[in-house]
């Protein structure tokens, strides 16, 4: 019996673009279930067998400690100070990234040695506060001696507290030692003699 | 006298120490079979630091386990405001006890002869004279029905649990773990009713030394060759029972938290859980004993081998003693993992795919197997 409120309408039914369609292969579950068991099993071993024949067999990477090789080159991971060939700091402590810096992260105490003609003036500390900074590279673009860098690091700063994430000079200019290929300064006098170096 | 309970005192050390080892191992399986199979490393930050040294043991992640334990015991063991305390406090144990009594009737080895195993020690030998044990904690002559017997108690846990909790996701959770562990009960018992008419006992230690036979001239009588479409529908059920995905309807997170364990926590929920984890094993015992010939490797008997051939190889009581035992941990374990991959495969059912696919599509199946079993067991006339 039709409807007495819409006695004449004839209704089609209405096909959906996204219609589930099941052939007589799926609708027999079972077999899709071997299907499925067989991929994943599939990958188990193909994976098992790199684990144990010594290559990894996972995408992921452990995340601190190994790096992706996929990061970009100009990725800004963390800070390096440049070194002189005798291993001092290429910075001359002139403030202007702790200046520019947006996070107001940099903090540089100056050293003054007359002794050194050259370049009297240094950091005694130069530390950077890594739970603030936002890594711009503000203070690359800024530095006038090319004694900042940043290059491509996993970071792994978190420390139980706040103090714990501070970064010293020490740290700065050892853990990826960098040189300045352009600026062969001569190496640190022996002792002051009032001119300037040749 | 004392001889037995000294042998039984070992089994009762050994199943339990079995079980709680499979349960805490099944926990890392889990999380590690899971990663390797969706190509990721998986839980391994967990460690345990030599005192006064910097040598930390991480083991592959083997120490999450305890790190869970730990976390579950020290966390606030929260308890609703419900009108029925005692029935929330004992849930989790009537989840928890069937599952372990479950394996007493389980023969996780042969025959032991203690005379013939200390035969160098003179004094123990003729402690323990002629006597024979077999290597299960209760035989029982209604083995199989035991284990249905308790397996079918689990569903009164889940229900206290949802009831007791004053929660409605918990209730919900409760109802839908009552139907579906029913249903999928009834589709379990009938799956091995066919091997009840082949073997024509349903003591467990027969049917495992029935299996022990050869059929077909070169096959193994394992229950999996005899009927193939019970063993898949068994594991089908029985993974059902256990609620795990793709049948974790009634702890379906998505939907309701947790099901009828939301309102648990700390250990409680701990124990929720470790029961479901020593029920993988317990049901890879089940099926390595009913389909895959039990403690037996193939054509091995409690004397040794009989290969298809007809060769006998003899072996001594000692060595068949521990390869039994070694074969059913390797099967069980071998089963945990298979059904841990299952898990890591399919997705959840709807709830009314659930039950039609127990009532409109196991079942009927059952049936037809059990009655194309019991036309073949009757026109050859039984095979035994």
């Amino acid at each position: 019996m039709s409807n007495p409120r819409t006695p004449n309408v004839k209704r089609t039914a209405r096909v959906y673009w996204n219609e589930p369609a099941m052939g007589a292969w799926e609708s027999v579950y079972l077999l899709e279930v071997v299907r499925g068991l067989v991929i994943t099993g599939g990958v188990f071993l193909r994976n098992m067998w790199k684990w144990c024949t010594g290559r990894k067999g996972a995408v992921t990477v452990y995340y601190p400690e190994e790096m992706r090789p996929d990061y970009a080159r100009g990725n800004r991971g963390k800070h390096v100070l440049v070194q002189r060939p005798d291993g001092s700091a290429q910075c001359v402590a002139c403030n202007m990234c702790a200046t520019v810096c947006p996070a107001k992260v940099i903090e540089i105490e100056a050293a003054y040695d007359p002794a050194d003609v050259a370049h009297p003036k240094s950091p005694a500390r130069f530390e950077i506060d890594y739970s603030r900074c936002i890594f711009c590279g503000l203070c690359v673009e800024a530095c006038p001696e090319d004694a900042i860098r940043m290059v491509k690091d996993v970071p792994d700063f978190p420390g139980p507290d706040r103090g714990a994430m501070w970064i010293t000079k020490e740290e700065l200019l050892t853990w990826q030692p960098a040189r300045d290929a352009a600026k062969p300064y001569p190496p640190h006098p022996a002792s002051g003699t009032g001119s300037p170096q040749p | 006298m004392m001889q037995d309970l000294a042998v039984h005192l070992v089994y009762l050390v050994y199943a339990v120490s079995v079980l709680m080892g499979m349960g805490t191992i099944l926990t890392w399986v889990e999380r590690k079979q899971g990663a390797v199979i969706s190509d990721r490393i998986g839980a391994n930050r967990a460690y345990i630091r030599l005192p006064f040294t910097q040598i930390k043991l991480v083991w592959i992640g083997l120490f999450h386990g305890v790190a869970d334990g730990l976390k579950l015991l020290l966390k606030e063991d929260f308890k609703p405001a419900t009108y029925d305390a005692f029935a929330y406090a004992i849930a989790p144990w009537v989840v928890f006890a069937p599952v372990l009594l479950v394996f007493a009737v389980v023969p996780f080895g042969g025959a032991l002869h203690p005379a013939e195993l200390f035969s160098g020690l003179p004094a123990v030998a003729a402690w323990f004279g002629d006597k024979t044990y077999q290597l299960q904690i209760a035989r029982l002559d209604a083995g199989l029905l035991v284990v249905f017997a308790f397996g079918g108690l689990t569903v009164i846990g889940a229900m206290l649990a949802g009831w007791s909790s004053s929660n409605k996701f918990s209730m919900l959770g409760a109802l839908r773990a009552g139907s579906q562990m029913i249903s999928y009960e009834l589709v379990m018992g009938l799956t091995v009713l066919g091997l009840i008419l082949i073997f024509g006992t349903v003591d467990l230690t027969a049917i495992v030394q029935a299996q022990s036979g050869i059929v077909l001239g070169v096959l193994p009588a394992w229950g999996v060759v005899l009927q193939p479409f019970a063993a898949v529908l068994f594991i089908t059920a029985a993974m059902a029972e256990n609620r795990r995905t793709p049948f974790d309807l009634p702890e379906a997170e998505s939907e309701l938290i947790a099901g009828y364990y939301t309102e648990y926590s700390a250990m409680k929920m701990g124990i929720f859980m470790f029961a479901e984890f020593i029920e993988i094993a317990v049901i890879a015992a089940l099926f390595s004993t009913l389909f895959l010939g039990g403690y037996n490797l193939p054509y091995m008997h409690d004397g040794g081998f009989t290969l298809p051939g007809g060769v006998e190889i003899a072996l001594a009581h000692g060595t068949v003693v521990v390869l039994q035992l070694v074969t059913f941990l390797a099967k069980m374990l071998l089963m945990s993992s298979f059904q841990i991959l299952v898990r890591w495969t399919l997705p959840r059912f709807r709830y009314d795919q659930l039950l039609r696919f127990a009532w409109k599509f196991l079942f009927p199946i059952c049936l037809a197997n059990l009655v194309v079993t019991a036309i073949a067991v009757w026109a050859l006339g039984g095979l035994k």
